[in-house]
């Protein structure tokens, strides 16, 4: 087997070492019985490289690639142009196969990224720090609200119909066994009211914007009148790229972002591995899941970077940890730091732009077709469509046409005649002709 | 001895000077010290893309008013930025990485390459049935390897980490005691050996925790373990094999005595690559164990994640696995992303997280498991217990062995007894580890064992490499105990870092860049 290095000689040379003769007398502690014998394991022997990547490769070619087809699917995950120089650096061998930096003198490449990356999500979101990522937007949003119901010793939380369905049930999964998760439905394309429902109960508002709909939020009067009655608002988004152009969470208000990183740097990977942001304000750092990474210096004074505040977390807490989690998104981390390193100020900025004029432009093309309606009045890169037919099969017929149209509502738990129709720089305006022309023949 | 888990120091220790020349650069040789991009960056872009001005925009009023204040650079300039960073790490791919619990073994290229295939990679999460058969049926083909080598029926494949496992399986034994009525069911027995994430998880899932104390031979102590068994108690959560690298001998014992008491018997799988394709963990008893595809089938630990941690579950359990479900009918694969579509007799939890898990790790695992075959991923698991009790058969005249002769599974457990009197601490023996070109073994976990040091040599080694290994530390011993503490004070000495100050980092936390910060730095 090519990835094990020890022969049957080293074999028969370390058990006589050990003093054993055979194999199985290191594990006499096994129950009697419980060694299986090989033909137990109904499964193949082992294989060659050209076998497996035959195999798999095969059942990838089964799949419809969002870049070989006019794409438009987003809700919580987005199809972006990654640079080439990404995905070369992140397989650095120093970065693909190190573990966690707990020994500092020999990780400070590792530690020195995530402070990099630590500070660019603080900038993004507005926020004063930030955490070294957690697993997902989704698992963000679940241990902010956590966090709130910490902060605020308080167990309610009304979350927003904006709030991606999938992270609504994430949040009442785990922070439902503590308090009332109060979800709030929502008519798609406009907001529904939260601030009649914050009361001196309440933990924390989670609203999402731009919403699971498309629908950019205000969240400046939330935040005002979260913190009247002393919740705390928590910004959930899911499309990164927004924050180029869109005025910070922080600057609105917000206690608490926890978003997905994914359209930076990340592909998407049939829904993971992705990057959970996290941010939040100072006076609530000792509060905070997840790990993070400070600035210090050496024995000789040279500036270093060590994962600190580990009195928070499992390892040295145990079952007073702030959370369980024991680990981030490391490289995902790392893809998300160096694309935004690449991108700066003008590149984001840039990137933001072009992808809401291609939904601008998009949005203007669609709504002009008999049986569309497009509902969402102010978006980033993604709206909904109301349609004369039910969204999932429209999807299916276009998909069978070689077009991926954008994500049925039906698919979250949502009406049957709407549309999620997502746009990012990668779809070329005959892409986009295509949508509309398929939508037009479907519909008319 | 503060507690502290993995080998992390917990201060400065003393602060010699090195007595090398210094260097106008600051560089030395092919150490390269490297600024922050916020200290580099200069507003050059490293992607081109077109200026579009949005003068009519849809935004209702929300633009951004101020600038992010991101630092960019061209392309060129973020290579070497981050080439440099890199020559900082450690990493399998350049030595031995001996961090026990951990499982740092060879992570095989072709996984990366599968990992990477459009089909996979860039597939959309949402995309239609029609256009994710292959991905479904990827999947399928990961969970029978995953049922069949564990001998359990069911498979819950979201969680995203061990962790995230843990706290998966614990709410599927929380919803499967309140199908039954015993809600009331809170405590949850847990040895005082186990790694940290399973009190946190416990506690996180709404159960008290009560720890079970460990036998002086390394096992857990399984009469004290049934003796707290009672109607309250919802389940055991136990490694096996256990954090000090031995099987529990007493396993199936213990299993039906939980399951006597109406309880369920979590195990946390951290260690499952000791026995994979050798021992099915569905045979000993257990109920839900998460597998750690990021250690037993190699998928890349990337600097501390991504992971993935799928669930395995009894016959008891598997009607409680969370949402998504796979189910597979005359229409080929399909997803199930609700209690009200899911097929008869399935009471979903919830929902771990968006989406269905860590596709790329999938993919990886998959890649890992049919290149091994069952008869390699057996190998590699006798490799790996062979390579550690080689490791503990050659160290333990000079080192100190807490559980006598062995044989350990996959992780050989010493104490600090032989650095006793020799002015050496435990800390300083690891640090000199670096010194000598290998990343130190795990420190101080687990926490029944004083100054423990838990080495994983794992499959990956050559009987060469492990001699050489074994020859280092066999020599630092020797000298430690000899009182020759030279080499030890103040190590490591030639690491890109000496000693880092992780008391002012807690006590004076700087978390980010900040102008104003850089200004203290420089008065």
């Amino acid at each position: 087997m090519r990835y094990l290095p020890l022969t049957t000689e080293d074999r028969r040379a370390m058990m006589a070492k050990i003093g054993v003769s055979e194999i199985d007398a290191l594990f006499r502690d096994v129950p009697d019985g419980a060694i299986a014998p090989l033909s137990a394991f109904n499964l193949p022997d082992t294989q060659g490289e050209l076998e497996v990547d035959r195999a798999l490769s095969r059942l990838a070619a089964k799949n419809i690639a969002a870049g070989s087809a006019p794409t438009f699917c987003g809700a919580g995950a987005y199809k972006h142009h990654v640079p080439s120089a990404v995905d070369h650096l992140i397989q650095r061998s120093e970065f693909l196969t190190s573990y966690t930096p707990y020994q500092p003198e020999i990780a400070q490449g590792t530690l020195q990224y995530l402070f990099e990356f630590q500070t660019q999500v603080a900038l993004l979101t507005g926020m004063e720090v930030a955490n070294a990522s957690l697993y997902d937007g989704s698992t963000a949003t679940a241990e902010a609200v956590l966090m709130a119901q910490r902060v605020t010793r308080r167990s309610k939380a009304i979350l927003s119909g904006g709030l991606h369905p999938h992270y609504a049930e994430t949040v009442e999964t785990v922070a439902g066994l503590f308090g009332e998760m109060k979800r709030v439905p929502v008519s798609p394309g406009s907001a529904e009211d939260l601030i009649a429902l914050i009361d001196e109960e309440t933990a924390c508002v989670v609203v999402q914007s731009p919403d699971v709909y498309g629908l950019i939020r205000n969240l400046r009067p939330i935040a005002d009148a979260a913190h009247a009655k002393g919740a705390l608002l928590i910004a959930v988004v899911t499309e990164i790229v927004s924050l180029g152009l869109l005025e910070s969470p922080g600057a609105q208000g917000a206690d608490i972002v926890a978003a997905e990183g994914q359209s930076i740097g990340n592909g998407l990977n049939f829904g993971g591995p992705y990057v959970g942001l996290f941010a939040t304000r100072e006076k609530f750092l000792r509060q905070m899941p997840g790990r993070l990474t400070g600035e210090t210096v050496d024995a000789e004074g040279r500036r270093g970077f060590v994962l600190t505040l580990s009195t928070r977390e499992q390892h040295i807490r145990r079952e007073k940890a702030t959370s369980n989690i024991c680990t981030n998104s490391g490289l995902c981390t790392l893809a998300f730091t160096i694309h935004m390193t690449l991108l700066g100020e003008e590149g984001l900025s840039r990137l933001a732009r072009l992808n809401h004029a291609k939904a601008v432009t998009l949005a203007a093309l669609l709504g002009k077709l008999d049986g569309v309606q497009v509902l969402t009045p102010a978006f980033f890169n993604e709206f909904s469509l109301k349609l004369s037919r039910p969204a999932a099969a429209v999807v299916n017929a276009l998909a069978a046409k070689g077009i991926l149209a954008g994500v049925p509502a039906s698919r979250l738990g949502g009406a049957d005649d709407l549309l999620i129709v997502a746009v990012t720089e990668t779809a070329t305006d005959e892409d986009m002709a295509a949508l509309a022309a398929a939508l037009k023949e479907m519909l008319s | 001895m503060s507690l502290n888990n993995q080998g992390r120091s917990t201060g400065a220790g003393s602060a010699e000077m090195a007595s090398t020349p210094t260097t106008i650069s600051g560089d030395r040789g092919l150490d390269h010290e490297e600024k922050l991009i916020f200290e580099l960056g200069h507003g050059a872009v490293g992607v081109d893309l077109p200026d579009v001005k949005v003068a009519d925009d849809r935004l209702g009023g929300m633009r951004r008013k101020g600038a992010v204040g991101l630092p960019g650079l061209s392309e060129p300039e973020t290579i070497r930025h981050y080439v440099r960073l890199s020559r900082n790490n450690y990493a399998i791919d350049s030595g031995l990485y001996p961090l026990g619990s951990c499982t740092m073994k060879h992570n095989p290229r072709l996984n990366e390459k599968m990992a990477r295939l459009p089909g996979f990679g860039d597939l959309h999460p949402l995309a239609p049935a029609s256009a994710t058969q292959g991905a479904l049926g990827l999947i399928s083909e990961l969970m029978k390897w995953l049922t069949t080598l564990t001998g359990m029926p069911a498979v819950a494949m979201s969680p995203k980490a061990g962790a995230h496992g843990e706290l998966c399986g614990l709410l599927a034994i929380r919803a499967a005691l309140e199908a039954r009525g015993e809600g009331h069911r809170k405590r949850i027995l847990v040895p005082e050996s186990a790694h940290g994430t399973n009190p946190a998880t416990a506690a996180f899932a709404g159960f008290t925790v009560d720890e079970v104390p460990a036998k002086p031979d390394g096992h857990v102590d399984a009469d004290a373990l049934e003796a707290k068994l009672g109607p309250d108690v919802a389940a055991i959560m136990l490694t096996n094999p256990n954090t000090c690298g031995l099987f529990e001998p007493r396993v199936k014992e213990m299993a039906d005595a939980v399951h006597k008491a109406g309880g369920y018997f979590y195990c946390d799988g951290a260690n499952f690559n000791a026995i994979a394709g050798k021992v099915r963990p569905g045979d000993l008893g257990i109920d839900a164990m998460h597998i750690n595809l990021h250690k037993t089938f190699s998928t890349p630990h990337g600097g501390g994640g991504p992971g993935a941690g799928p669930v395995v579950l009894s016959e008891r359990l598997a009607a409680f696995a969370p949402l998504p479900l796979l189910v597979h009918d005359a229409k080929g694969f399909r997803l199930v992303e609700t209690r009200a579509e899911a097929p008869e007799g399935a009471q979903p939890f919830g929902r771990m997280c968006a989406f269905h898990g860590q596709m790329g790790m999938f993919t990886r695992a998959l890649s890992y498991m049919l290149s091994h075959g069952r008869d390699g991923v057996r190998q590699a698991s006798e490799d790996a217990v062979l390579s550690a009790n080689y490791i503990l058969a050659s160290l333990k005249d000079v080192m100190s062995a807490p559980f006598g002769d062995g044989p350990c599974m996959h992780e050989a457990l010493f104490d600090d007894s032989f650095l006793e009197g020799s002015g050496v601490t435990t800390l300083d023996f690891a640090k000199a580890m670096i010194d000598e070109g290998y990343h130190p073994m795990t420190m101080y976990f687990p926490l029944v064992v004083h100054g423990a040091m838990l080495i994983e040599p794992t499959e990956s080694e050559s009987k060469e490499s492990l001699d050489r290994f074994i020859h280092v530390l066999r020599s630092l011993a020797l000298e430690a105990r000899a009182g020759q503490t030279a080499r030890f004070e103040g190590a490591p000495h030639y690491a890109p870092r000496r000693r880092l100050d992780e008391t002012l980092a807690a006590r004076k936390p700087v978390l980010r860049w900040k102008p104003d910060v850089l200004k203290e730095a420089a008065e």
